[in-house]
């Protein structure tokens, strides 16, 4: 890479001089970190041996459960919570951040109510309410208001799907977060982007599509791995509802069967780690899928490639 | 022969603000209409109108003979459907004053962009004419660069290729130049005198005198939301018959 930026300078038709020694320069030390460290990594060698040698974490139990079907089959279904609560949030959400930016007034408060209210109150609470839903609203009646009735849902049967009320509640709650995540990043790119794509023909959806959204992405993805990986951890309070299948729950029931809860326990925290850790992976990538175009900087192969460019230039100017 | 663009006494406003106040002048087909005028006089903001990324308030503003922005039945103005303007936009280029391209696409995906998604031109033909494009400007080796990795005059001419992907029967420049490196005005306004001679229509709003020139078929001055004085370029710019364009001209020139 020096070499070749070493190129760029040269003058064509000239002696090209050897290029002077490479700097070999001492590093500079840092005794103060080196110090830090060092007391750092000890209390952490002493912790970790505390942990291994004390009688309450009970290893054994913990390896003994580690894999346990009744373990790993509710780590798939806080997964599965996780994971539809949040595509229909960030659906949701999209479309309350669009509502909440249209000029249409009677849009924006709608979408500013909604983020109050769902922003507003515990989640916790929520899905107690959603677990109450057959309660409050016995049959949902379909027709024209005062007029004629086409037909009627009975709440009570749709109700005794107690996962699919947990995802609800969830996600509406969800969403209202999302909005004002995706509103953000609308709002941080700049009005010169929907100008452009006006100007060359587009509607205002097919510009949020190509020219918007995908600029706004940048802003969007970092906090939406922050709610994805809160999202997990939330599955945990599903019990409001009650839905009693999740992993924490099962940790729950397994603490009684054993009267063991502290390998449990673990065994629960294992695999909310072994999820964030996958979460944050995807989000990498994503992350640098959605930063083209974003730096100046050009990979060592680019940079190659206008070296050779500028060489075959100096060929040519020289000839 | 019906004019490219005809205005008939355009006023626009913002709230209580008048930007233009009667604003009359006409541009044929081939014709290359320089616009002049001191910041803040309505320059920008009447090539807004004319592409209706701004709806005027008065007047009227033909482009190719279809009124811009409104549907005219019996003698009732009707808003445009959003459609209908989108659809009239897209034979209109504009360049703008800080280029807008869009960093997160190549130069290539810039031009072909609209032409794929707009025009539904199928994706190879849009590409080969991206090529050709990029090729005028003398971008052919920028193809695959993201604009981070450009210079300003080399995001100015994938500018006004994406611009002319779209085979616009005008195109209007509000200061293409102004936000550029002195030193990288000349390869901006080469690719512009170039598109003149192909007999393109162009209306520039430009501080570049000599561009007026050497390139303009007319020059008109506009000065506080009206146009002051218009008429042959070598003729205004060297005998302005108006005190303020001579004034004006005395400042910048
Ligand atoms: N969207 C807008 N809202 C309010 N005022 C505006 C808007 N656009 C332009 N203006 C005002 O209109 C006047 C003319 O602006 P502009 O057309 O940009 O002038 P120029 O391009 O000749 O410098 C300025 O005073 C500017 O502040
Ligand atoms: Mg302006």
């Amino acid at each position: 890479m020096a070499a070749a930026q070493g190129n760029l300078g040269r003058v064509p038709g000239d002696e090209v001089p050897p290029p002077p020694e490479r700097i070999r320069a001492k590093p500079l030390r840092h005794p103060g970190r080196t110090a830090w460290a060092a007391v750092i990594v000890f209390s952490l060698f002493l912790f970790i041996y505390g942990a291994a040698t004390n009688a309450a974490y009970d290893w054994d139990t913990y390896f003994q459960y580690l894999f346990d079907q009744r373990f790993w089959q509710a780590a798939g279904i806080t997964l599965l919570l996780t994971v539809l609560s949040m595509v229909l949030g960030v659906t949701l959400g999209v479309i309350l951040a669009v509502m909440r930016l249209t000029p249409n007034r009677i849009m924006q408060s709608v979408s500013w109510g909604y983020v109050w209210i769902f922003r507003g109150t515990p989640v916790y609470v929520q899905l107690v309410f959603w677990g109450l839903f057959s309660t409050i609203y016995p049959r949902l009646d379909f027709g024209i208001p005062f007029v004629e009735q086409f037909f009627t849902i009975e709440t009570a049967a749709f109700a005794e799907n107690v996962f699919w009320l947990a995802v609800i509640g969830l996600s509406l709650n969800e969403a209202a977060y999302m909005a004002e995540i995706v509103r953000g990043g609308i709002q941080s790119v700049d009005e010169g982007q929907s100008e452009a794509a006006t100007a060359l023909g587009m509607s205002r959806a097919l510009a949020l599509r190509l020219v918007i959204l995908p600029q706004a992405m940048r802003a969007i993805i970092p906090p939406t791995g922050n709610e994805v990986i809160s999202m997990l951890k939330t599955t945990s309070l599903v019990t409001a509802v009650p839905y009693t299948f999740d992993l924490y729950a099962r940790a729950r029931d397994l603490s009684v069967e054993t009267f063991n809860p502290v390998p449990m326990l673990l065994i629960a925290s294992t695999w909310y780690l072994l999820f964030t850790s996958i979460l944050m992976v995807g989000q990498h990538y994503l992350e640098r899928h959605f930063a083209r175009g974003a730096s100046r900087i050009m990979s060592d192969r680019q940079l190659q490639a206008l070296a050779d460019a500028e060489d075959d230039n100096l060929l040519k100017d020289a000839k | 022969m019906t004019p490219m663009v005809d205005a008939q006494n355009v006023y626009k406003s913002f709230g209580a603000l008048d930007v233009l106040r009667g604003v009359t002048l006409s541009v044929q087909p081939g014709e290359v209409m320089c616009l002049i005028g001191p910041s803040g006089s309505g320059k920008s903001t009447f090539l807004r109108c004319i592409n209706h990324l701004e709806q005027i308030n008065a007047g009227r503003l033909y482009v190719d003979g279809e009124l811009v922005g409104y549907v005219e039945r019996g003698n009732v103005l009707h808003e445009m459907s959003l459609r209908k303007a989108a659809r009239q936009r897209r034979d209109i280029g504009m360049v703008f004053q800080r280029f807008n391209l869009f960093p997160h696409v190549t130069a290539l995906g810039n031009i072909t962009m609209a032409v794929i998604h707009v025009k539904k031109t199928p994706k190879k033909q849009a590409t080969a004419r991206a090529a050709e494009l990029l090729d005028m400007v003398g971008l052919s080796h920028k193809a695959h660069a993201y604009p981070a990795q450009m210079s300003g005059g080399q995001l100015q001419r994938v500018a006004i290729a994406r611009a002319l992907a779209m085979d616009p029967k005008l195109m209007l420049f509000d200061e293409p130049t102004s936000a550029l490196d002195p030193e990288l005005v000349g390869e901006v306004l080469e690719v512009m005198k170039k598109l003149a001679d192909d007999g393109m229509t162009m209306i520039v709003v430009t501080h570049e005198m000599g561009f007026a020139r050497e390139v303009a078929d007319s020059l008109v001055f506009m000065d506080n939301g009206v146009v002051v004085e218009a008429g042959d370029p070598r003729t205004v710019l060297t005998a302005p018959q108006h005190k303020r364009t001579q004034e004006f001209l005395a400042k910048v020139v």
